[in-house]
């Protein structure tokens, strides 16, 4: 049965990558939302047959063939069910049917070739995506490691008429290319170590050894698993690819680089939650990283321009909070943030769709402004995803941070705990930055040709959404609707002790983690709750201070961004970290390529001798003297030359 | 009866001689046949590989030594001739519309394809230097002239005469290696020479006669530095022969390259596996780097190939027989997506296009979506993406390293392939992203389509299942092992 889930999506890609051209739109559209419903049909009952289950049994196995067998070696083709995967193919398949159905509109004016071929690849990253979540070992979970990079690759570049689109899409691959090295090498030490790779044969033996105190194989294992995992999910230094996917369209944005593929690092850690937890160096690594990634990422949230950026790097951001929960211990809240930020981040992302489509591609906050009365009903949902992000007290953003936060802070990582205070009141500020800046405020004129040079090809033609500007279609603004509620309700599944909840999803979560080294913290409401208080504080502030400086005092933003124009320009040039990159790495392999390797050792003689050809040419006797006297000899010396070297090393040693 | 030669070892050598009258019929028949109907050649050349393949039935589980050990009939024979076969089967496939477009006469080039699939077979089945000398030449001299065989082309001319210089300079040096190991042992069988030189003292003279080898064999396989013709003679030679020297004379040479060291030389292992750790890095790390800025994608196929060396020798250096089981595999995977390739590039070849160039793939996707997806698919397998049949044979040969503690040969393995993927996606991206080539319709033919549709299955199948091949490749690495190469085998 787990097989129909990932099956059921690609078998819609199949379909309609095969004669999706030729059956029109809203047969495409229908088969490609219909897969994932399906799916997510499946997955429900799949869901449903683990819960009943008690909870120390919780897990479907799901066998399908024996794929590798080698002496006393052998991997299954096999998908596993537990409460961790289960929550991680609900968010799967149920954000993902949405997005779905919201692109049935988003898209309607790409040709029916293109439309056929944007939803083909939808069903197959939702395939690969539910075999990464699912895989019992990790070569399974490498197929869809592997699938869902390429898939992003493809739906970055979708726009490949516009160079940016195409680059973009370069980068995010290159990126992902030296994650995925780590996580392989990762992968390949574990098997070594362990004598498999199967996640449920790994966890007893890593619980069975002692944590590390030094840096050891298992510290290293785990290294290179999150360096892996920092390529995928976009933190330092990988994080640099995400910001620049937001060239892909929107929908894709909202599924891909915020809601799911992105979150496969988090999960892949709490997959490994035992190997983790027994290589202490590398948890205080990545609590680190992530909780860098969190504040650097939220500075440069604050002075973006593109509503996207804005919201790519708030997606960065919330993921370095992610990292921070992974790293201090506390599994299960960094799988609830996972899972409370799927919503609220994918009603941002698809609420800017929304705002983009209606201004027809218009993407700069500076050209929008006051569209709360023209889109009603965008403003309304998009207004409760950034209180949920903000963490306002009730929504869902507000239970899942609260209890990373608290987590941190009690297992005494103070420090840790005031970064992720203060990079949630930048949360709070460059989002209410964005809706002030989009949403209130006067429209500038003349509206009528906002966006004009930014026009995404396919948004090219229709000009009217300037002229009269209205709310999304219902198939979109209806799937804002269940986002929003999703956002205000989700959180309510782990509500804390503190507010006399008894934490569902953590207890849910936790036969997953079993074996994994957590230091237990004492319940302890008073200080939950004095956090909370402090947090709630810091969410209003930051909204306060969004509203005082956007809304209120336009100007008096202007005037600090002038006071400090160094901070302002590093920011908006994102630290420069591109060009560092650039600098550093990119030109000096160029250089080899191209300069070293290209002009010297591939001496590519062959090439005179084409472009001769068609010209008048010497007789063969000539050609072949001057090859003799040429590059042949070159060869030969060569191989001499190698014969020479290897024995004058044997003769010097 | 010559002496020392019984009935039952001609009987042993069936498939090769099936082989050779297979060679000698279609010389008969390309001089019976009218010359408009010589397009036949090929149905006739595929009836001879068929038969040698079928003649090879008897010999599942054959383990013996024909003519006082001048060759082995075992299933480490049997699993290279099987991949030389199916290679020369594609390859005559390809040739079939090529040959028309540049109106070469088929007659002898099918003569020496089947010539030089002999010497291979002959290659992977000896134990003796001089049978794999003979091997070895019957091989190369088939390719010198397959090289060239596009007389109107200077490309092609020129490559078969670097080929031909290139090959006979290094053939010099290998010889060289073989004599002073002959000299040293007093007989040229690899079996009886394992069995002089264990537990001696180490000798310089061995150490210079490996050395040697070492260099003649890598000039062979392609590695670095003794890899400088392959990009000419690849970019040169015809395509369907280029295809065919990468596949079928690359595995050709490993086999001969593990009968020489794992058979006659174990107890130097210390010192060949050191020659071979620091090829294995070189090869890769500038196979891959030379392959990025090509934009002939022969010649970038070339590199590739010359990349492709360095991972299968990682496989030699653990030694185990994890190892040579993945050596043994990957060359098997590698010969279908390679061979796939080259099939595409054979389709783009038209008339007034040669469609070797990287913007030759531009709007493939529109043009003939099935060619670019097979392509797509090739291309993610030699990167070793999963769950393409690449990634398992990679995921073995890195995961064989590290069993045998070459823990750095992995992980120059590992990244080398991350930084390969870039060259290979940037076709994917001329073929689905860019825009369409000028010229005319790329036209796909039957004999192409079959080929295309091996490879992609081939290349699927062992990537979802290849547990069979996996079983049939242990088997084959241990026959070494039973002949006393135990020793050898970590």
């Amino acid at each position: 049965m787990l097989l129909l889930i990932p099956l059921l999506p690609l078998l819609g890609f199949l379909v309609n990558a095969s004669f999706g051209r030729r059956v029109g739109k809203a047969a495409a559209a229908a088969i490609a939302c219909g897969a994932m419903a399906g799916s997510f049909a499946v997955s429900l009952l799949a869901v449903w047959r683990l819960v009943v289950l008690p909870p120390a049994s919780r897990a479907i196995v799901d066998q399908v063939f024996t794929w590798i067998s080698s002496g006393d070696f052998t991997a299954g083709f096999a998908l596993r069910l537990d409460p961790l995967s289960a929550v991680m193919i609900l968010v799967v398949t149920g954000i993902g049917s949405l997005i779905h159905v919201y692109s049935t509109a988003y898209m309607h004016e790409e040709s029916d070739a293109e439309y056929a071929r944007y939803f083909s690849y939808l069903n197959l990253f939702a395939a690969f995506m539910l075999v990464l979540v699912l895989g019992a070992n990790f070569l399974v979970m490498f197929v869809g490691w592997e699938g869902v990079g390429l898939c992003s690759y493809l739906l970055i570049g979708f726009w490949y008429q516009k160079q940016s689109a195409s680059d973009a899409g370069k980068k995010a691959f290159i990126v992902n290319r030296i994650g995925d090295a780590g996580f392989l090498l990762g992968v390949l030490l574990a098997f070594k170590t362990f004598g498999t790779v199967d996640f449920q044969e790994i966890a007893p033996i890593a619980a069975a050894i002692r944590p590390e105190t030094a840096f050891g194989t298992v510290s290293l294992i785990t290294l290179l698993l999150f360096v892996g995992a920092a390529g995928k999910s976009a933190q330092i230094p990988l994080y640099i690819w995400l910001p620049d996917a937001m060239e892909g369209p929107t929908p894709v944005s909202a599924l891909i680089h915020a809601a799911t593929m992105v979150t496969a690092g988090v999960y892949m850690i709490g997959r490994n939650a035992v190997l983790f937890s027994h290589a202490p160096q590398t948890l205080a690594i990545v609590a680190a990283i992530g909780v860098a990634t969190a504040l650097m990422a939220g500075t440069i949230g604050l002075v973006q321009n593109d509503i996207k950026r804005v919201l790519a790097y708030s997606t960065v951001s919330q993921l370095g909070y992610m990292f921070l929960a992974m790293g201090v211990g506390a599994y299960s809240a960094g799988i609830f943030h996972l899972y409370t930020h799927a919503f609220f981040k994918a009603l941002l992302f698809l609420g800017s769709g929304a705002v983009i489509h209606a201004m027809g591609g218009e993407q700069d906050l500076r050209r929008m402004g006051g569209l709360k009365n023209d889109l009603p009903i965008t403003y309304r949902t998009f207004l409760v995803g950034a209180l949920a992000i903000a963490g306002v007290p009730g929504l869902a953003g507000f239970f899942s941070k609260d209890e990373i936060l608290f987590d941190t802070y009690a297992r005494g990582h103070t420090l840790l705990w005031a970064v992720g205070m203060l990079t949630s009141l930048l949360t709070a500020i460059y989002m209410f930055r964005l809706v002030f800046l989009a949403f209130h405020g006067d429209p500038p004129a003349p509206r009528a040709t906002a966006g004009a040079g930014h026009v995404a090809p396919s948004h090219a033609a229709p000009s009217h959404h300037a002229a009269h500007l209205h709310d999304a279609p219902p198939a979109m603004t209806w799937v804002l609707i269940a986002l929003a509620a999703g956002s205000v309700l989700a959180g309510y599944v782990g509500v804390p002790p503190v507010f006399a909840g008894s934490n569902w999803f953590g207890r849910f979560l936790e036969p997953s983690f079993s074996g994994a080294v957590v230091h237990e913290i004492p319940e302890s409401p008073s200080l939950e709750g004095t956090l909370m208080v402090v947090s709630t504080f810091v969410a209003m502030s930051g909204i306060g201070i969004g509203m005082y400086f956007f809304k209120n005092h336009p100007r008096a933003a202007d005037a600090v961004a002038e006071r400090f124009p160094g901070v302002r320009n590093l920011l908006l040039n994102k630290y420069y970290v591109d060009e560092m990159y650039d600098a550093s790495i990119v030109q000096p392999i160029r250089i080899v390529s191209e300069d070293v390797l290209w002009k010297a050792v591939d001496v590519r003689v062959i090439d005179g001798a084409v472009n001769g050809v068609g010209e008048t040419v010497g007789s063969l006797s000539e050609r072949l003297r001057r090859m003799q006297s040429g590059s042949v000899r070159t060869y030969a010396a060569s191989v001499f030359l190698g014969v020479v070297l290897i024995l004058g090393y044997y003769l010097w040693r | 009866m010559p002496p020392g030669i019984s009935a039952s070892d001609f009987y042993n050598i069936l498939p090769e001689l099936v082989l050779t009258s297979g060679a000698l019929v279609v010389l008969i028949v390309d001089v019976l046949l009218p010359k408009e109907r010589r397009g036949a050649l090929a149905w006739v050349t595929l009836l001879a590989i068929g038969a040698t393949l079928a003649s090879l039935v008897p010999f599942r589980s054959t383990h013996v030594e024909v003519a006082q050990g001048l060759l082995a009939v075992d299933q480490f024979a049997l699993f290279f001739k099987v991949v030389f076969l199916v290679a020369a089967a594609i390859t005559v496939l390809m040739s079939v519309r090529y040959l028309e477009i540049e109106g070469a006469s088929p007659g002898e080039y099918y003569f020496l394809i089947l010539c030089a699939t002999l010497g291979m077979m002959i290659m992977a089945g000896g134990i003796d230097l001089i049978t794999i000398f003979i091997g070895l030449e019957t091989m190369a001299v088939s390719f010198y002239i397959l090289a060239g065989f596009i007389k109107p082309s200077h490309r092609s001319n020129e490559a078969a005469v670097k080929y031909f210089l290139l090959g006979a300079f290094s053939l010099g040096i290998l010889l060289y290696g073989m004599s002073l190991m002959y000299g040293l042992s007093g007989t040229t069988n690899l079996r009886v020479m394992a069995a002089a030189f264990a537990g001696q003292e180490t000798d310089a003279r061995l150490v210079l006669a490996v050395i040697l080898v070492v260099a003649g064999v890598g000039f062979k396989i392609a590695a670095v530095p003794f890899h400088m013709w392959a990009p000419d003679v690849y970019e040169g030679a015809p395509t369907p022969i280029t295809a065919f020297l990468s596949v079928g004379s690359k595995a050709a040479s490993f086999a001969m390259l593990i009968r020489i060291f794992l058979e006659g030389l174990p107890s130097m292992g210390h010192d060949w596996r050191l020659l071979f750790e620091a090829l294995a890095i070189i090869t890769m790390t500038v196979g891959n780097i030379a392959a990025l800025t090509q934009s002939n994608v022969k010649r970038m196929l070339a590199y590739s190939s010359i990349a492709h060396a360095g991972y299968v020798l990682i496989g030699i250096v653990a030694g185990t027989s994890r190892g040579i089981t993945a050596t043994l595999v990957y060359l098997f995977i590698y010969a279908f997506m390679q061979l796939g390739a080259f099939a595409v590039i054979v389709g783009l070849r038209r008339a007034d296009v040669a469609g070797e160039e990287l913007k030759d793939f531009g709007g493939l996707h529109a043009r003939n979506p099935f060619a670019a997806f097979a392509m797509l698919l090739f291309m993610l397998s030699l990167g070793g993406i999963p769950p393409t049949a690449g990634f398992m044979g990679k995921f073995w040969l890195f995961s064989a390293a590290i069993d045998a503690h070459y823990n750095w040969l992995a992980v120059i393995g590992v990244l080398n392939s991350a930084v390969s993927l870039y060259y290979y996606v940037r076709i994917v991206v001329f073929m689905y992203v860019k825009k369409e080539a000028l010229g005319s319709e790329p036209a796909t033919s039957p004999t192409l389509a079959v080929v295309l549709g091996v490879a992609v299955a081939a290349t699927l199948v062992l990537g979802v299942y290849p547990r069979l091949l996996f079983e049939l490749a242990d088997a084959s690495a241990r026959t070494l092992g039973a002949a006393g190469v135990t020793t050898s085998l970590r």
